[in-house]
């Protein structure tokens, strides 16, 4: 989790990633930044993240896109 | 009398009534079949044999998901027994022969699609260039008769088919309830465009018509016809006069033709969206809305998400992610991103997929130059503000501008408002050139003349046609307000006493007949997202 964290403070600094359950729906994390999260994600944690697992419920928040990570991870 | 559209009067006195008269007699599991075969007898009363498209669709993406279905069940079988090293071949071996299924099917429908509609634009250019090059050759141009909505069913059909694939959804073996998840009535001429996941079991729940959603469909019914029948209809006559001979108007006639002619596209699609809405409400089915206060945006970006909602999301899905993911331009977001950071590292990609996405859209509302050039134009300051937003907010920073602050954003917001009525003026002009012509007049014979000498209400407005007209849209208006600030006035309307929601009904029905802009000296306009 705290990787991630980095991640995403790297990729869009300010805000408020430990509680923010909004970060598409608010547009903090928009289309471009989210191509460059995936792009990211796939490097640092050895995924593949499939188009279709790109839907605001996987990425609205740290807790999400974690959850999408392990998941993706279990099923190699 | 024929239904030629949602608000023709052969739809909403005729058609929807016994509909709903016959789906509310019939028992449960044969309701479906009502709707079915209801949606059958619309489409064919507007495009008769050419129903013949919406079958082979149908057929077609059946056929598709069950055969997808079972390789992917094969695939599962296989990689159960296959050991741990080879199952990377067997996953790759398989996706191959998947997406060649998808690639036939989905290619089946944009052919079609292609064919139809844009056979005749490409025949001409083809010729055109042939001619300007000097080659003796030219095409006969087919021309082919576009059954109603091609293009809105056509996108459900490869979504479908993507979604099966993707495995987002199980293929549907019941014939049945995919056919009306293609054909339901109200929602084939104009969409919104549904995904399979959103609607298809609703539609095929066949539940009943309670008071409830009757009085509240029939009350979003009165509300669209406001905006279509005392707006856009009575712009219309206007809109075509300073469209059809803008040589003869000043740029203040032209700029009040192009936010009228904006105004007009928003109470038309936006009306008939109510009214289709409201229709599948009345059947207890919910259909996804298309549109959020669009003039509150702040970008092009944002308007593009408040506006035709259901278009833009399905490019985003099925254009612009699966681009912009696909491997290379991921590698080159992957790698832009180490050397030139997080801001312009992944806008590359993003801006090729974007092209492709605005592209698509322009062509998709029509074939011809400006609609190409509407495309262009709405991707110029999309890619525009993804480029500057950094520097945009090294400049209201310096300069201490709050920019959640509302003069910050009533100066946004009338930008893009703008922006968005010089797209639409090109969107409505016959033709490139005279878009580019008209556009010349406003900026280089802006004049406010007219306007002041009374050659405004000459055109097919009178005064008291723009006194209406402005009260509308302030009706209008204000219901936007209310909605934007979360405030829901059809809710709010339900809670009321019953004597207070009467009055609002009959007031609305009252002020839709008296000034609605029909009968002699008005023209309704057609309905213009259909011939998309």
């Amino acid at each position: 989790m705290e990787q991630l964290i980095k991640i995403l403070e790297d990729i869009q600094p300010n805000a408020d990633y430990e509680n923010c359950t909004t970060l598409v729906d608010d547009h903090i994390l928009d289309s471009l930044s989210i191509l460059s999260l995936v792009a990211e994600l796939e490097d640092e944690f050895d995924i593949l993240i499939p188009t279709v697992e790109i839907i605001p419920n996987n990425f609205n928040s740290a807790k999400q896109i974690h959850a999408l990570i392990v998941r993706l991870r279990e099923e190699g | 009398m024929e239904i030629s559209s949602y608000v023709s009067i052969a739809y909403l006195v005729l058609f929807l009534p016994a509909v709903i008269l016959l789906y509310g007699i019939s028992p449960r599991r044969i309701r479906p079949y009502v709707l079915l075969l209801s949606s059958y007898a619309f489409f064919w009363s507007i495009s008769g044999k050419l129903l013949i498209y919406l079958l082979l669709s149908t057929f077609s993406i059946h056929h598709t998901g069950a055969w997808l279905a079972l390789v992917q069940t094969e695939r599962k079988g296989v990689l159960l027994q296959a050991d741990k090293g080879g199952k990377k071949a067997i996953r790759t071996a398989y996706q191959k022969k998947l997406r060649r299924i998808v690639a036939f099917s989905v290619c089946l429908h944009i052919g079609i699609l292609i064919v139809l509609k844009y056979s005749s634009f490409l025949g001409g250019n083809i010729n055109a260039l042939f001619s300007a090059l000097h080659i003796p050759v030219a095409f006969t141009i087919p021309k082919y008769a576009v059954p109603i909505g091609l293009s809105f069913f056509t996108l459900q059909a490869v979504s479908y088919i993507f979604d099966v694939y993707r495995e987002k959804i199980p293929a549907d073996k019941h014939l049945g309830r995919l056919a009306l998840f293609m054909a339901f009535f109200p929602q084939i001429m104009e969409g919104p465009i549904c995904r399979y996941q959103d609607t298809a079991l609703q539609l095929f729940k066949g539940a009943p018509i309670s008071y409830q959603n009757l009085t509240r469909g029939i009350q979003r019914i009165l509300f669209g016809l406001l905006k279509k029948i005392v707006i856009a209809d009575r712009l219309n006559v206007f809109i075509q006069n300073v469209f059809n001979g803008y040589a003869a108007y000043d740029g203040g006639i032209i700029a009040l033709a192009a936010v009228l002619y904006t105004c007009q596209l928003y109470m038309e699609f936006s009306g008939t969206m109510d009214v289709v809405i409201a229709s599948a409400e009345i059947f207890g089915i919910t259909l996804p809305e298309n549109f959020r206060q669009p003039f509150f945006s702040r970008t092009i970006s944002e308007f593009w998400q408040r506006w035709h909602i259901t278009l833009g999301t399905w490019f985003k899905d099925y254009i612009f992610y699966p681009l912009s993911m696909a491997k290379p331009l991921k590698k080159l977001t992957s790698r832009a991103r180490k050397k030139l950071g997080n801001h312009f590292g992944p806008l590359i990609a993003g801006s090729a997929a974007l092209f492709a996405v605005w592209l698509c859209n322009g062509l998709w509302h029509g074939a011809g130059w400006n609609y190409i050039f509407f495309g262009m134009y709405h991707f110029a300051f999309i890619l525009t503000g993804n480029i500057i937003e950094p520097l945009s907010r090294r400049i209201t920073g310096s300069l201490h501008i709050r920019r959640d602050s509302f003069p910050w954003m009533a100066i946004q917001i009338l930008r893009t408002g703008i922006l968005v009525c010089i797209g639409e003026l090109f969107f409505r002009a016959n033709g490139l050139a005279a878009g580019l012509a008209m556009f010349k007049i406003m900026i280089t014979d802006f004049s406010l003349a007219s306007i002041q000498n009374g050659t405004v209400f000459t055109l097919g407005m009178d005064k008291r046609d723009f006194l209406i007209t402005l009260i509308a849209v302030m009706i209008v208006f204000v219901n936007s307000i209310l909605k934007e600030r979360g405030i829901l006035p059809r809710q709010w309307l339900v809670t009321c006493r019953l004597p207070l929601r009467w009055a609002v009904y009959y007031g609305l029905i009252l002020f839709v007949i008296i000034f609605g802009a029909y009968g002699t000296g008005y023209v309704p306009v057609d309905p213009i997202y259909a011939n998309f």
